[in-house]
């Protein structure tokens, strides 16, 4: 088979990213990136999935340039007031504005997430790997104690700890990483398995490679594509979870504007006034739906079997 | 034979446990000289890939002893021991990591062997096996089969080993393909004074790479032959006839008819 | 030949389209099937699966299929709706696959599938079904259909399996069988038995067969015609019997490229390929 039609219009960047004969490693790295970011891009719903995640990230950093009014500025004259050119979505119960306060809550949203996302992602990438290579004694004392992490709901998990360590941001963050690590490291274990019986593993081994270097330099590159797609998956848990706790008074503090907060606090109007819990309410799903989306795509892009 | 390079004494190997336990490879005993290649022959499950796993040490669950160089080999390797003796495994597309460029997968054994000249080593490799330097930098999906089975078999020769464990290296390739590399693996035993075991299940391969044959079925090394009886026909199993007739290709028979 | 080929195709071409390129998988590529063994060798990118494929209507969605002729017996195979091409497959043109492992329901009864086989393109009761099923792996010289009959998929060897898969794909009496490296996961010593089975089965049937295959010698023997395929193109076609006097250098090539028993040699001849090929005429 042969290719009949080169690329047209070859810049020199492409033709750089696309030369058949790379000159050095790093051009050989970057092509690969290219051939990954030209593979997602195909992905309609991922890029959409990208896209709605830049506009929030962009909305975390930017909020105080495109906030209208103090977050936390009380107009009790002006409470549950409908949206308006005043306030493009609305007022809350203290008359504070939602549509400011929904930016500066993606911040703490973000902030929630992405911690997490770094605790879990490494503890479970570690735990996994280690027991589907070593396995044995290793893997059952490992595996019973992961189960016993996921025998719970990860929320009530979740209360459980932050009870124990008291409410707030921080905690929150560190109950969701305890409940968020065990299925990651579930994946990471299988994956482990199937690779540690794989030729080029063999090969390794009879080049004289310690287990660590095997299981550093070959097995964990390998489930890190799966891992990284895992997470972004569970992003959108992890965010649930952080609204959960915040819902229920456990997470972020009022009057923090953290969106599972504001969606507890406007529960108490949503007969009368629903478009004060509506607003919260749709960022959240968005930014669920977003990571999902995303999270679908990085998993085939990355999947190592298509190059 | 004076003083055979590799030798194996009473080797069994059992899967499993007890009463559901498969006797894999059973009493084989065979000895090969330096430089000398040898083959094995039998069809799946026979337990020829089972033996070149136990010698290369994937497997130290076995009975009987391996000797190499005269001294019996512990069930755990040493690093020394790897690099006197290598395999070639049988799907290039299997035994290469997916993730790394040609020169880490060759930079790798150098750094754990701690050998110096790293660079000119594999730029010497590459063109041992017939690659380019422009190799260095690909990565194996980007490769034909035939490609990655040469950057496996220059894996194997950067620690320069003596003796050469090879798994049906050709089995998952084109025929064209598999010429080249069976000439390149010719070249490379003479050039280099190697050893070879050779494991196959076409006797045609094997009778073209080999000097001494054993041909295996059931875990049993059934009959040892040279690779003039096994061309002339000079068989004494059913088997082995049998297995020669189902291998004969069909223009040679009809060459055979015609002349 | 018959003056009416129970298929005929001109001119196929099978282009991949992604992006930046355009794969040329098959080119050009014409010959009409009588009631015969026609085999269809190439090594691996040589477009001998497409074609196949082509001919199920199987092609994966990238697949851009245009041909001037691509018919079986009446039916336009390239403007058959997707319903015709239902009650095509299977019933009129039937397909092997080199692993039965992956074409069999690992969770069903081999035999019942086989039964299943039998309903789905000839109404009938599930007794009769079973009795066809019966009589069907009796033909594939399984001795023991009865106990076979209950195993499942993981139960029987590769062998076997094959012969399963031949008995399921011939239960409904096809005019065209298209096998796509039917044995190359077998033994040699269990290849000649399958192979024979089909042989056998093939023939009192009727039935014309494409074997796809990347085995020279295999399909000389077996095959009335062989069908030389390079990168897409057809460079050749001629009775197998003459496979030994082949003038095309790519034939010649991977003939000369295999070791052999009775002619020891210190160094494999490699082929040699050139472009131009792609360009001559087809070789018919």
């Amino acid at each position: 088979m042969t290719d009949i039609s080169p690329s047209p219009r070859p810049s020199t960047l492409r033709a750089w990213l696309t030369d058949p004969h790379p000159h050095s490693p790093a051009q050989a790295r970057m092509q690969q990136l290219w051939r990954m970011w030209r593979k997602l891009r195909r992905n309609g719903s991922a890029l959409l999935g990208l896209t709605i995640l830049l506009v929030i990230a962009c909305a975390a950093i930017f909020a105080p340039l495109v906030a209208t009014h103090d977050i936390y500025a009380q107009d009790l004259g002006n409470r549950l007031a409908l949206p308006s050119a005043e306030h493009w979505l609305g007022t809350d119960e203290l008359g504070r504005d939602i549509y400011s306060r929904l930016l500066f809550g993606a911040r703490i949203t973000l902030y929630i997430a992405f911690l997490t996302a770094i605790i879990s992602a490494p503890v479970g990438l570690l735990i996994g790997t280690l027991s589907g290579y070593l396995g044995g004694w290793v893997d059952t004392v490992m595996m019973r104690v992961t189960e016993v992490f996921l025998a719970f709901p990860s929320l009530v998990l979740a209360l459980a700890f932050v009870s124990a360590l008291g409410p707030g941001i921080n905690n929150a963050v560190i109950a969701i990483s305890l409940t968020a690590w065990p299925p990651i490291a579930r994946l990471a274990r299988a994956e482990t398995m199937i690779i540690r019986h794989s030729d080029y593993i063999s090969a390794v081994r009879l080049q004289g490679a310690s287990a660590l270097r095997i299981l550093v330099r070959h097995v964990m590159p390998m489930c890190v594509p799966s891992v990284i797609a895992r997470v972004t998956l569970n992003m959108a848990s992890i965010i649930l979870s952080a609204a959960g706790l915040g819902f229920l008074g456990l997470g972020a503090q009022p009057p923090s504007p953290e969106w599972g907060a504001m969606l507890s606090t406007a529960r108490e109007f949503i007969l009368s006034n629903s478009y004060v819990a509506a607003a919260p309410g749709i960022a959240i799903l968005m930014t669920s739906i977003a990571f999902n989306l995303v999270g679908d795509g990085l998993r085939d892009v990355l999947d190592p079997r298509h190059g | 034979m004076q003083n055979p390079y590799l030798e194996l004494k009473d080797l069994t190997i059992r899967f499993g446990h007890g009463a559901s336990g498969v006797v894999a490879v059973q009493q084989a005993e065979f000895a090969i000289e330096e430089g000398e290649s040898y083959g094995l022959i039998g069809e799946s499950g026979c337990g020829k890939s089972t033996i070149l796993r136990a010698i290369a040490g994937l497997n130290p669950h076995y009975e009987g002893r391996i000797l190499l160089d005269g001294t019996e080999l512990p069930k755990q390797r040493g690093k020394a021991l790897f690099r006197k003796m290598q395999m070639v495994f049988q799907d290039p597309y299997a035994s290469l990591h997916p993730r790394k460029m040609v020169q880490n997968v060759l930079i790798e054994p150098l750094q754990i062997m701690g050998m110096d000249r790293k660079q000119e080593r594999i730029d010497a490799i590459l063109s041992d096996v017939g690659l380019d330097a422009g190799f260095r930098y690909r990565f194996p999906h980007e490769l034909s089969g035939g490609q990655r089975q040469r950057i496996a078999i220059a894996r194997t020769l950067i620690v320069e080993p003596r003796l050469l464990l090879l798994d049906e290296p050709t089995s998952a390739l084109d025929v064209s393909v598999q010429a080249e590399i069976l000439n390149l693996l010719n070249r490379l035993r003479r050039d280099r004074g190697l050893t070879y075991l050779m494991v196959s299940h076409d006797i045609a391969v094997i009778a073209h790479m080999c000097d001494r044959i054993a041909i295996m079925k059931d875990g049993r090394m059934l009959e040892k032959l040279t690779s003039q009886q096994v061309r002339s026909g000079a068989v004494t199993e059913d088997y082995t006839r049998e297995f020669l007739a189902a291998s004969a290709p069909a223009v040679a028979r009809e060459a055979a008819q015609a002349g | 030949m018959t003056p009416e080929p129970v298929l005929s195709v001109r001119n196929l071409n099978i282009r991949f389209r992604d992006e930046t390129r355009v794969t040329h998988a098959v080119r050009d590529l014409s010959f009409d099937l009588g009631v015969e063994k026609l085999g269809i060798v190439g090594e691996s990118g040589s477009g001998k699966s497409q074609t196949g494929r082509a001919l199920m209507r199987l092609s994966p969605p990238s697949a851009q299929i245009t041909a001037e002729r691509l018919r079986f017996g009446k039916l336009d195979l390239l403007k058959a709706s997707e319903s015709q091409m239902m009650r095509i497959r299977g019933n009129e043109i039937a397909m092997i696959l080199q692993d039965p492992k992956y074409s069999l329901n690992p969770l069903i009864r081999v035999g019942k599938q086989i039964a299943e086989a039998y309903r789905l393109h000839r109404d009938g009761s599930m007794r009769d079904a079973r009795d066809h099923a019966m009589a069907m792996l009796e033909k594939v010289h399984i001795r023991n259909p009865e106990r076979v009959y209950n195993l499942y998929p993981h139960e029987v060897s590769g062998g076997m399996g094959q012969r399963i898969m031949i008995a399921m794909m011939l239960i409904a009496e096809p005019k065209l069988i298209i096998a796509d490296e039917p044995t190359s996961a077998l033994d040699v010593t269990v290849r000649r038995q399958v192979l024979s089975v089909l042989q056998e089965l093939v023939e009192d049937a009727g039935a014309s067969l494409i074997f796809i295959s990347h085995d020279l010698n295999l399909v000389a023997d077996f095959c009335d015609r062989v069908m030389v395929m390079y990168q897409g193109r057809a460079l050749e076609t001629l009775p197998s019997a003459e496979l030994g006097r082949a003038r095309h250098p790519y034939t010649r090539g991977l003939l000369d490229s295999l070791p052999r028993l009775d002619h020891p040699c210190a160094e494999l001849a490699v082929p040699v390929r050139d472009p131009a090929w792609l360009d001559a005429p087809s070789g018919q």
